[in-house]
C-alpha cells in the first residue's frame, strides 16, 4: 500500500506535470529548431513570439466569452487559438519581410541574425506589455479537473490522490496532435520534403528549384503557429505574464541544444529531457521518502535538491553536460 | 556551321576583383558529350559554374537552343532544362534515395514515376535502396544519386563537376557507361574531369583549358593523339 501511495505522489507531483511542461517546452523547442534548420539562426524572439501569440489567443478569449460562446468542458481559448495563430503568423511574416529579409539578401552571419532576432525580441516584448500589461492573467475556464485527488482516494482508497486537471491533459493531447500533425507535414508533403531538403544543402535545394521565399515563409507560419500553441498551453496551464514568458527561452532553448538544434524529433526529447530534470531536482521528495522508507529513516527535510528559484540553473547544467560530451545535442543536430 | 546547343561564348569574369575566366568558349552538340580537362586551377570548374549562371560574367553571352540565356539565374536555367550536378554537397544525405529523385523533379507538376523508374533502370542499385537516407550510401552510389536527382527534372543539358572525384576505378568506368547511356537519350552532356585519358575517350569534343582560355578545342579521340597534349596534360 505504502509503495502504491509512493507511486501516486510521484505521478501527482513529478510526472503529470513534468509530461505537461515537457509538452509545453517541446512544442517551443520546436519552433526553436525549425527556424535554425531553415534559417540557420537562434531565434531569441521565439519566447516574446509565444508572448504575442498568447495575448491575441488570450483577448480573443475574452470577446468570445462576452459574446457569451464558450467550448462546454473545454477553456473558450482553445477555440481563440486559431486566431491567435493566424495574427501571430501575420506578424512575423511582417516581420521577416520588414526585417530579417534584408539581411538575408546581404547574406548576414548568423550572429548578426541572432542579435537582430534580439532586437524583434525588444520590440515584441513591448508591444505585449504594452497591449496587454505586464500582471500576471488567468484565462482558463471550463471544467477544471479532470479527475480530482478527492475522486481519486475515493475511487481506490489510497491515502495519497492523483489529480489530473483539465489543462494538463488538453496540454499533452494538443501537443500528440501537433507533433503528429508537424511530422506527418514534414515527412509526406512536397512543401515539407522541400523544407527539409532546403535545411539539409541550401545550394543543391535551389538548384533543385526550390524557391527559398516560399521556404522560408511556410517556416515562419509554422513556428508562429507552433509557438502560440505552446504559449497558450502554457498560460492555461499556469497563467500568463509577460516577463515568465521571455524568461521561458532559456529552458526552451535548452531543450532544443540538448535535442539537437535542427533536429525535430532531438528537440520533442530535448524538451522532456529539460522538463522532468527541473521538476524532480526541484521536487521535495519528502513524501514519497516517507512512504518507502521505513519509520526509523524517515527523513526529517524536504529531501529537495534545489529550491524551485533555481530551477533555470538546472537547464543550464544539462545544457553544458551535454554540450561537454555531445557538441551537437543527443539526436545529432548541426553543431553550434 | 548551325550553332552548338548549348554554348557558353568568349566568357570573362570571376568571383572577386580578378578575372579567373579570360575570354573562354565551351559549347556542346545535342546528345554529345564534351568534356573540360586541363591543370589544377586552369578554371575548368569555374567555367563551368558560369555557363550554369552561378558567376557573374563580365563579357561574353551562354545561349540554349539560340536562347541567349546570360542573365539567367541557375534556378531559371533549371526551369529551361538544365541540370547540374556539383562536385561536392550533390546529395541531401538526411534524405531517402527516393526522396532525393523526388526533390530533383521539384519543378515538375506532372507525374513523374517514369522518369523515377528510368533512374532505377540506368542505376539499379538506387531502387534497392531507396528507402535508405543517401548519406549511408557508398561514394559510387551517392554520385549515382547525384545523377539521378539531376535527371528527375528530364533535362537537355546534364552539366556534372567531376562526376568521378573520389570513387574507385571500378565505379569510374561504370559512371562512365551510364553517363553514355544518358548521352544517347538525346541529352547533351558537359563535364569537367580530373581523369583526363579515360574521359577524352569518352569525349564528342574535349577542352583543354589553361589559366582560364581555351588551349586547345578538338575531338576527344585527336586531343588524345596530339603529342603535345599527350606531353603536356596526359603524362605522355
Amino acid at each position: 500500500m505504502d509503495i502504491l501511495n509512493a507511486l501516486v505522489a510521484f505521478l501527482n507531483f513529478v510526472f503529470v506535470p513534468g509530461l505537461a511542461y515537457g509538452a509545453q517546452l517541446a512544442l517551443g523547442a520546436l519552433g526553436v529548431t525549425l527556424i535554425y534548420g531553415i534559417l540557420r539562426f537562434s531565434n531569441f524572439a521565439h519566447g516574446d513570439t509565444m508572448a504575442f501569440g498568447t495575448m491575441v489567443t488570450i483577448l480573443g478569449t475574452w470577446g468570445l466569452q462576452a459574446a457569451g460562446v464558450s467550448a462546454g468542458p473545454l477553456p473558450t481559448a482553445l477555440l481563440a487559438l486559431p486566431l491567435g495563430i493566424a495574427v501571430t503568423a501575420a506578424l512575423v511574416l511582417g516581420t521577416d519581410r520588414a526585417v530579417y529579409r534584408f539581411y538575408r539578401r546581404q547574406k548576414a552571419a548568423p550572429t548578426i541574425l541572432v542579435i537582430v532576432s534580439l532586437g524583434v525580441m525588444f520590440v515584441m516584448n513591448g508591444i505585449v506589455r504594452f497591449i496587454i500589461g505586464v500582471e500576471e492573467i488567468g484565462f482558463t475556464d471550463g471544467e477544471r479537473f479532470l479527475i480530482t485527488a478527492g475522486d481519486f482516494r475515493n475511487m481506490t482508497g489510497l491515502s495519497e490522490g492523483l489529480a489530473i486537471r483539465t489543462t494538463q491533459a488538453i496540454t499533452v493531447v494538443t501537443a500528440v496532435i501537433v507533433v503528429a500533425a508537424l511530422f506527418w507535414f514534414l515527412n509526406r508533403t512536397r512543401t515539407g520534403k522541400s523544407m527539409r531538403a532546403f535545411s539539409d544543402n541550401e545550394d543543391l535545394a535551389l538548384l533543385s528549384g526550390i524557391n527559398p521565399e516560399r521556404v522560408v515563409a511556410v517556416t515562419w507560419i509554422l513556428a508562429a503557429a507552433l509557438a502560440t500553441t505552446a504559449g497558450v498551453l502554457y498560460g492555461l496551464d499556469k497563467s500568463f505574464k509577460a516577463f515568465t514568458y521571455f524568461q521561458l527561452l532559456l529552458p526552451i532553448f535548452a531543450s532544443a541544444i540538448v535535442g539537437g538544434l535542427g533536429s525535430p524529433i532531438g528537440a520533442i526529447a530535448g524538451g522532456f529531457v529539460i522538463a522532468f530534470s527541473e521538476v524532480t531536482v526541484t521536487y521535495a521528495w519528502k513524501k514519497v521518502a516517507t512512504y518507502l522508507l521505513p519509520d526509523a529513516l524517515a527523513p526529517d527535510g524536504l529531501v529537495q535538491l534545489m529550491s524551485t528559484d533555481y530551477k533555470f540553473a538546472v537547464s543550464f547544467a544539462i545544457l553544458i553536460i551535454v554540450l561537454l560530451f555531445m557538441p551537437t545535442g543527443l539526436f545529432k543536430g548541426k553543431s553550434v | 556551321m548551325a550553332e552548338p546547343f548549348l554554348i557558353g561564348e568568349n566568357m570573362t569574369g570571376g568571383y572577386g576583383a580578378a578575372d579567373i575566366l579570360h575570354g573562354c568558349t565551351l559549347a556542346v552538340e545535342k546528345g554529345q558529350i564534351a568534356v573540360i580537362v586541363g591543370p589544377n586551377g586552369a578554371g575548368k570548374s569555374t567555367a563551368m559554374k558560369a555557363v550554369f549562371g552561378m558567376l557573374k560574367l563580365r563579357a561574353g553571352h551562354v545561349r540554349l537552343d539560340g536562347e541567349d540565356i546570360t542573365a539567367l539565374s541557375p534556378q531559371a536555367r533549371v526551369a529551361k532544362g538544365m541540370a547540374f550536378v556539383p562536385q561536392t554537397h550533390n546529395i541531401f544525405t538526411s534524405m531517402t534515395v527516393e526522396e532525393n529523385l523526388e526533390m530533383g523533379a521539384f519543378l515538375r507538376r506532372d507525374d513523374i514515376r517514369g522518369t523515377m523508374e528510368q533512374v532505377y533502370g540506368l542505376f539499379p542499385i538506387l531502387k534497392q535502396k531507396r528507402r535508405q537516407p543517401a548519406g549511408e550510401l557508398s561514394g559510387g552510389q551517392r554520385q549515382q544519386v547525384a545523377v539521378g536527382r539531376a535527371l528527375m527534372t528530364q533535362p537537355k543539358v546534364l552539366m556534372l563537376d567531376e562526376p568521378t572525384a573520389g570513387v574507385s576505378p571500378i565505379v569510374m568506368d561504370e559512371l562512365f557507361d551510364r553517363i553514355i547511356e544518358v548521352a544517347r537519350t538525346g541529352i547533351s552532356i558537359l563535364m569537367v574531369e580530373q581523369n583526363a585519358r579515360q574521359a577524352l575517350m569518352i569525349a564528342d569534343r574535349g577542352y583543354v583549358l589553361v589559366q582560364g582560355a581555351n588551349r586547345f578545342t578538338d575531338t576527344g579521340p585527336a586531343l588524345m593523339a596530339d603529342p603535345e597534349v599527350r606531353r603536356s596534360f596526359l603524362g605522355g
